[in-house]
Protein backbone atom coordinates (compact mmCIF):
# COMPACT_ATOMS: atom_id res chain seq x y z
CA UNK A 1 0.00 0.00 0.00
CA UNK A 2 2.79 2.59 0.91
CA UNK A 3 4.82 1.77 -1.99
CA UNK A 4 8.60 0.95 -2.05
CA UNK A 5 9.52 4.46 -1.57
CA UNK A 6 7.79 5.43 1.05
CA UNK A 7 7.09 8.83 0.39
CA UNK A 8 3.46 9.40 -0.55
CA UNK A 9 3.34 13.07 -2.50
CA UNK A 10 0.29 15.63 -2.27
CA UNK A 11 -0.17 17.39 -5.36
CA UNK A 12 -1.43 20.19 -3.88
CA UNK A 13 0.19 23.90 -3.89
CA UNK A 14 2.10 23.07 -7.04
CA UNK A 15 2.48 26.19 -9.62
CA UNK A 16 2.00 24.05 -12.70
CA UNK A 17 1.89 20.78 -14.04
CA UNK A 18 5.58 20.48 -15.41
CA UNK A 19 6.95 21.81 -11.72
CA UNK A 20 4.50 19.08 -10.48
CA UNK A 21 5.25 16.16 -12.82
CA UNK A 22 9.29 17.28 -12.35
CA UNK A 23 8.50 17.05 -8.65
CA UNK A 24 7.24 14.13 -8.71
CA UNK A 25 9.72 12.04 -10.69
CA UNK A 26 12.62 13.22 -8.91
CA UNK A 27 10.66 12.20 -5.27
CA UNK A 28 10.68 8.76 -6.47
CA UNK A 29 6.92 8.11 -5.44
CA UNK A 30 4.46 5.75 -6.84
CA UNK A 31 1.60 7.09 -4.41
CA UNK A 32 -0.13 10.78 -5.30
CA UNK A 33 -2.78 12.38 -3.56
CA UNK A 34 -5.74 14.62 -5.54
CA UNK A 35 -8.81 16.02 -5.30
CA UNK A 36 -12.35 15.73 -6.22
CA UNK A 37 -13.64 19.55 -7.98
CA UNK A 38 -15.88 20.74 -9.86
CA UNK A 39 -14.45 20.17 -14.17
CA UNK A 40 -15.26 23.90 -14.66
CA UNK A 41 -12.41 24.43 -11.84
CA UNK A 42 -10.36 21.91 -12.00
CA UNK A 43 -8.86 22.29 -14.98
CA UNK A 44 -7.84 19.33 -17.05
CA UNK A 45 -4.65 17.13 -17.95
CA UNK A 46 -3.52 16.07 -14.43
CA UNK A 47 -5.17 12.57 -14.36
CA UNK A 48 -3.36 11.87 -17.65
CA UNK A 49 -0.13 12.82 -16.44
CA UNK A 50 -0.11 10.85 -13.22
CA UNK A 51 -1.32 7.44 -15.53
CA UNK A 52 1.64 8.46 -17.88
CA UNK A 53 3.77 7.92 -14.72
CA UNK A 54 2.10 4.81 -14.03
CA UNK A 55 0.86 6.13 -10.19
CA UNK A 56 -1.06 5.05 -8.24
CA UNK A 57 -4.30 7.25 -6.89
CA UNK A 58 -4.78 8.29 -3.47
CA UNK A 59 -8.38 10.39 -3.54
CA UNK A 60 -8.86 12.79 -0.35
CA UNK A 61 -11.59 14.43 1.12
CA UNK A 62 -10.10 17.84 1.44
CA UNK A 63 -12.73 20.43 2.64
CA UNK A 64 -14.98 18.26 4.13
CA UNK A 65 -15.83 19.16 7.61
CA UNK A 66 -18.55 16.48 8.74
CA UNK A 67 -18.49 13.13 8.24
CA UNK A 68 -21.58 13.10 5.76
CA UNK A 69 -19.95 14.97 3.67
CA UNK A 70 -16.59 13.05 3.84
CA UNK A 71 -18.44 9.67 3.20
CA UNK A 72 -19.99 11.47 0.09
CA UNK A 73 -16.95 12.69 -0.74
CA UNK A 74 -15.08 9.13 -0.96
CA UNK A 75 -17.82 7.48 -2.45
CA UNK A 76 -17.35 9.95 -5.44
CA UNK A 77 -13.78 9.47 -5.45
CA UNK A 78 -13.94 5.45 -5.45
CA UNK A 79 -16.48 6.14 -8.73
CA UNK A 80 -14.14 8.24 -10.61
CA UNK A 81 -11.03 6.66 -9.71
CA UNK A 82 -11.84 2.90 -9.23
CA UNK A 83 -9.84 2.55 -6.02
CA UNK A 84 -10.92 1.88 -2.51
CA UNK A 85 -7.72 3.91 -1.20
CA UNK A 86 -9.28 7.00 0.52
CA UNK A 87 -7.42 9.65 2.22
CA UNK A 88 -10.00 10.38 4.93
CA UNK A 89 -9.91 14.37 6.13
CA UNK A 90 -12.48 15.55 8.14
CA UNK A 91 -11.45 18.94 9.10
CA UNK A 92 -12.55 20.77 12.17
CA UNK A 93 -11.88 24.70 11.73
CA UNK A 94 -10.30 26.85 8.87
CA UNK A 95 -7.24 28.51 10.63
CA UNK A 96 -5.78 25.23 12.10
CA UNK A 97 -7.54 23.10 9.33
CA UNK A 98 -6.81 20.22 12.01
CA UNK A 99 -8.99 17.08 12.10
CA UNK A 100 -12.44 16.95 13.78
CA UNK A 101 -11.92 13.11 15.83
CA UNK A 102 -15.29 12.77 16.27
CA UNK A 103 -16.84 13.29 13.00
CA UNK A 104 -13.33 11.55 11.80
CA UNK A 105 -14.30 8.33 13.54
CA UNK A 106 -17.75 8.78 12.73
CA UNK A 107 -16.87 8.77 8.52
CA UNK A 108 -13.89 5.99 9.06
CA UNK A 109 -16.71 3.85 10.81
CA UNK A 110 -19.09 4.20 7.96
CA UNK A 111 -16.14 3.95 5.13
CA UNK A 112 -14.31 0.41 6.52
CA UNK A 113 -17.84 -0.72 6.49
CA UNK A 114 -18.46 0.66 3.18
CA UNK A 115 -15.59 -1.22 2.25
CA UNK A 116 -12.93 1.52 1.71
CA UNK A 117 -8.90 0.84 2.72
CA UNK A 118 -9.23 4.46 4.77
CA UNK A 119 -6.40 6.55 5.80
CA UNK A 120 -7.09 9.11 7.83
CA UNK A 121 -5.48 12.14 8.67
CA UNK A 122 -5.64 12.75 12.38
CA UNK A 123 -3.94 14.47 15.08
CA UNK A 124 -1.15 13.39 17.48
CA UNK A 125 -3.32 12.08 20.15
CA UNK A 126 -2.46 8.28 20.21
CA UNK A 127 -5.92 7.52 21.65
CA UNK A 128 -7.74 8.99 18.61
CA UNK A 129 -5.31 7.05 16.25
CA UNK A 130 -5.79 3.85 18.45
CA UNK A 131 -9.75 4.15 17.98
CA UNK A 132 -9.39 4.36 14.43
CA UNK A 133 -7.31 1.17 13.96
CA UNK A 134 -9.82 -0.39 16.49
CA UNK A 135 -12.76 0.32 13.56
CA UNK A 136 -10.51 -1.23 10.87
CA UNK A 137 -8.49 1.48 9.05
CA UNK A 138 -5.38 0.35 7.19
CA UNK A 139 -3.26 3.02 8.37
CA UNK A 140 -3.47 6.06 10.74
CA UNK A 141 -2.15 9.48 9.52
CA UNK A 142 -1.08 11.43 12.13
CA UNK A 143 -0.30 15.22 11.54
CA UNK A 144 3.21 16.58 12.47
CA UNK A 145 1.93 20.11 12.51
CA UNK A 146 -1.17 22.06 11.19
CA UNK A 147 -1.22 21.57 6.75
CA UNK A 148 1.02 23.71 5.61
CA UNK A 149 2.01 25.30 8.56
CA UNK A 150 6.29 23.40 7.65
CA UNK A 151 6.86 23.56 11.27
CA UNK A 152 8.23 20.12 11.37
CA UNK A 153 6.94 17.38 14.11
CA UNK A 154 5.34 19.73 17.35
CA UNK A 155 5.46 16.26 19.57
CA UNK A 156 8.15 13.51 18.48
CA UNK A 157 6.66 12.31 22.12
CA UNK A 158 3.56 11.46 20.12
CA UNK A 159 4.09 9.94 17.28
CA UNK A 160 6.43 7.45 18.69
CA UNK A 161 3.60 6.75 20.93
CA UNK A 162 1.25 6.32 18.23
CA UNK A 163 4.07 4.06 16.50
CA UNK A 164 3.68 2.30 19.86
CA UNK A 165 0.03 2.05 19.90
CA UNK A 166 -1.78 0.83 16.51
CA UNK A 167 -1.00 -2.44 14.64
CA UNK A 168 -1.25 -0.71 10.89
CA UNK A 169 1.18 1.58 9.29
CA UNK A 170 1.73 4.87 10.55
CA UNK A 171 2.18 7.73 8.05
CA UNK A 172 3.46 11.55 8.50
CA UNK A 173 0.85 13.50 7.44
CA UNK A 174 1.46 17.42 7.24
CA UNK A 175 3.85 19.97 8.61
CA UNK A 176 7.33 18.63 7.15
CA UNK A 177 8.81 21.77 6.52
CA UNK A 178 12.28 20.65 5.24
CA UNK A 179 14.32 16.74 4.29
CA UNK A 180 15.02 16.83 8.50
CA UNK A 181 11.47 16.88 9.77
CA UNK A 182 11.08 13.70 7.04
CA UNK A 183 14.32 12.05 8.44
CA UNK A 184 12.97 12.24 12.14
CA UNK A 185 9.55 11.22 10.98
CA UNK A 186 11.11 7.97 9.89
CA UNK A 187 13.73 7.70 12.99
CA UNK A 188 10.84 7.66 15.06
CA UNK A 189 9.87 4.73 13.14
CA UNK A 190 6.88 6.30 10.88
CA UNK A 191 6.27 3.62 7.81
CA UNK A 192 5.85 6.78 5.61
CA UNK A 193 5.44 10.05 5.26
CA UNK A 194 2.97 12.44 3.05
CA UNK A 195 4.17 15.37 1.60
CA UNK A 196 2.55 18.17 -0.65
CA UNK A 197 3.45 21.96 0.60
CA UNK A 198 7.23 21.30 1.45
CA UNK A 199 8.15 20.12 -1.94
CA UNK A 200 5.47 22.12 -4.37
CA UNK A 201 5.85 25.30 -2.68
CA UNK A 202 9.79 25.03 -1.77
CA UNK A 203 11.56 27.66 -4.69
CA UNK A 204 12.95 24.57 -6.62
CA UNK A 205 9.62 21.63 -5.69
CA UNK A 206 11.90 19.00 -7.71
CA UNK A 207 15.15 19.56 -5.51
CA UNK A 208 13.29 19.47 -2.36
CA UNK A 209 11.58 16.04 -3.50
CA UNK A 210 14.96 14.65 -4.43
CA UNK A 211 16.17 15.56 -0.61
CA UNK A 212 12.47 14.22 0.79
CA UNK A 213 13.14 10.89 -0.97
CA UNK A 214 17.31 10.77 0.40
CA UNK A 215 16.09 11.98 3.80
CA UNK A 216 12.95 9.29 3.89
CA UNK A 217 15.71 6.10 2.74
CA UNK A 218 18.46 7.68 5.16
CA UNK A 219 15.53 7.93 8.24
CA UNK A 220 14.27 4.58 7.95
CA UNK A 221 18.05 3.00 7.48
CA UNK A 222 18.53 5.22 10.55
CA UNK A 223 15.44 3.47 12.30
CA UNK A 224 16.40 0.04 11.62
CA UNK A 225 20.51 0.42 12.54
CA UNK A 226 19.62 0.79 16.31
CA UNK A 227 20.99 4.29 17.34
CA UNK A 228 23.20 4.75 20.06
CA UNK A 229 21.84 5.67 23.59
CA UNK A 230 21.97 9.57 24.49
CA UNK A 231 24.61 9.98 27.52
CA UNK A 232 25.09 13.18 29.93
CA UNK A 233 28.76 12.34 29.29
CA UNK A 234 31.17 11.64 26.96
CA UNK A 235 32.41 7.93 26.21
CA UNK A 236 35.42 8.23 24.17
CA UNK A 237 35.83 6.66 20.88
CA UNK A 238 39.36 6.09 20.87
CA UNK A 239 41.43 3.61 23.66
CA UNK A 240 43.11 3.82 25.98
CA UNK A 241 44.91 1.01 25.65
CA UNK A 242 48.30 1.44 24.78
CA UNK A 243 48.68 4.72 25.14
CA UNK A 244 52.20 6.48 25.19
CA UNK A 245 53.73 7.81 28.31
CA UNK A 246 54.96 11.27 27.25
CA UNK B 1 -35.31 22.19 -18.27
CA UNK B 2 -33.32 24.24 -15.95
CA UNK B 3 -30.80 22.31 -14.28
CA UNK B 4 -28.19 23.91 -11.40
CA UNK B 5 -25.21 22.36 -12.87
CA UNK B 6 -21.78 22.88 -10.68
CA UNK B 7 -23.42 25.90 -8.69
CA UNK B 8 -25.02 27.44 -11.60
CA UNK B 9 -28.19 27.43 -13.34
CA UNK B 10 -28.09 26.19 -17.05
CA UNK B 11 -30.53 25.10 -19.57
CA UNK B 12 -29.77 21.56 -20.95
CA UNK B 13 -31.22 19.95 -23.86
CA UNK B 14 -30.40 16.67 -23.18
CA UNK B 15 -32.32 13.78 -20.72
CA UNK B 16 -29.60 11.33 -19.45
CA UNK B 17 -26.35 12.17 -16.77
CA UNK B 18 -24.81 10.65 -19.30
CA UNK B 19 -25.71 13.00 -22.10
CA UNK B 20 -24.69 16.20 -19.66
CA UNK B 21 -21.49 14.49 -19.03
CA UNK B 22 -20.67 14.37 -22.62
CA UNK B 23 -21.49 18.23 -22.97
CA UNK B 24 -18.64 18.69 -20.20
CA UNK B 25 -15.49 16.77 -20.53
CA UNK B 26 -14.74 14.01 -23.82
CA UNK B 27 -12.91 12.27 -20.48
CA UNK B 28 -14.79 9.62 -18.77
CA UNK B 29 -11.78 8.08 -16.33
CA UNK B 30 -11.49 10.67 -13.24
CA UNK B 31 -15.17 11.50 -13.81
CA UNK B 32 -17.74 11.37 -10.78
CA UNK B 33 -21.06 12.26 -10.93
CA UNK B 34 -23.94 13.54 -7.87
CA UNK B 35 -27.29 14.70 -8.34
CA UNK B 36 -29.33 16.03 -5.76
CA UNK B 37 -26.34 14.94 -3.10
CA UNK B 38 -26.62 11.96 -4.09
CA UNK B 39 -23.84 9.97 -6.01
CA UNK B 40 -24.74 8.82 -9.33
CA UNK B 41 -22.03 5.42 -10.26
CA UNK B 42 -20.74 5.42 -13.69
CA UNK B 43 -22.66 2.46 -14.69
CA UNK B 44 -26.37 4.38 -14.07
CA UNK B 45 -25.35 7.09 -16.14
CA UNK B 46 -27.09 6.54 -19.05
CA UNK B 47 -30.20 5.18 -17.23
CA UNK B 48 -30.33 8.18 -14.88
CA UNK B 49 -32.93 10.64 -15.81
CA UNK B 50 -32.85 14.44 -15.27
CA UNK B 51 -35.49 16.46 -14.03
CA UNK B 52 -36.20 20.34 -13.76
CA UNK B 53 -34.44 21.94 -10.40
CA UNK B 54 -31.78 19.04 -10.33
CA UNK B 55 -28.70 20.02 -8.55
CA UNK B 56 -25.67 18.45 -10.77
CA UNK B 57 -22.26 17.94 -9.48
CA UNK B 58 -19.79 16.83 -12.02
CA UNK B 59 -16.32 16.24 -10.80
CA UNK B 60 -12.84 15.05 -11.31
CA UNK B 61 -9.24 15.19 -10.62
CA UNK B 62 -7.86 18.24 -9.38
CA UNK B 63 -4.21 19.22 -7.37
CA UNK B 64 -4.61 18.59 -3.70
CA UNK B 65 -2.56 17.01 -0.95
Amino acid sequence: MLGESRLILGTGGAESLAALEAAIVASGTDLVTVALRRVDAAGPGLLPMLDRLGLRILPNTAGCYTATDAVKAAHLARDAFETDLVKLEVIGDERTLLPDGVELLRAAETLVADGFRVLPYTSDDPILARRLADVGCAAVMPAGAPIGSGLGISNPHHIRLIRDSVDVPVILDAGIGTASDAALAMELGCDAVLIASAVTRAADPARMAAAMRHAVEAGRLAYGAGRIPRRYHALASTSDEGRPAW
Amino acid sequence: MRVILNGAARDVDVLSVEGLVEQLTSARRGVAVAVNGEVVPRSSWPAARLCDGDRVEVLTAAQGG
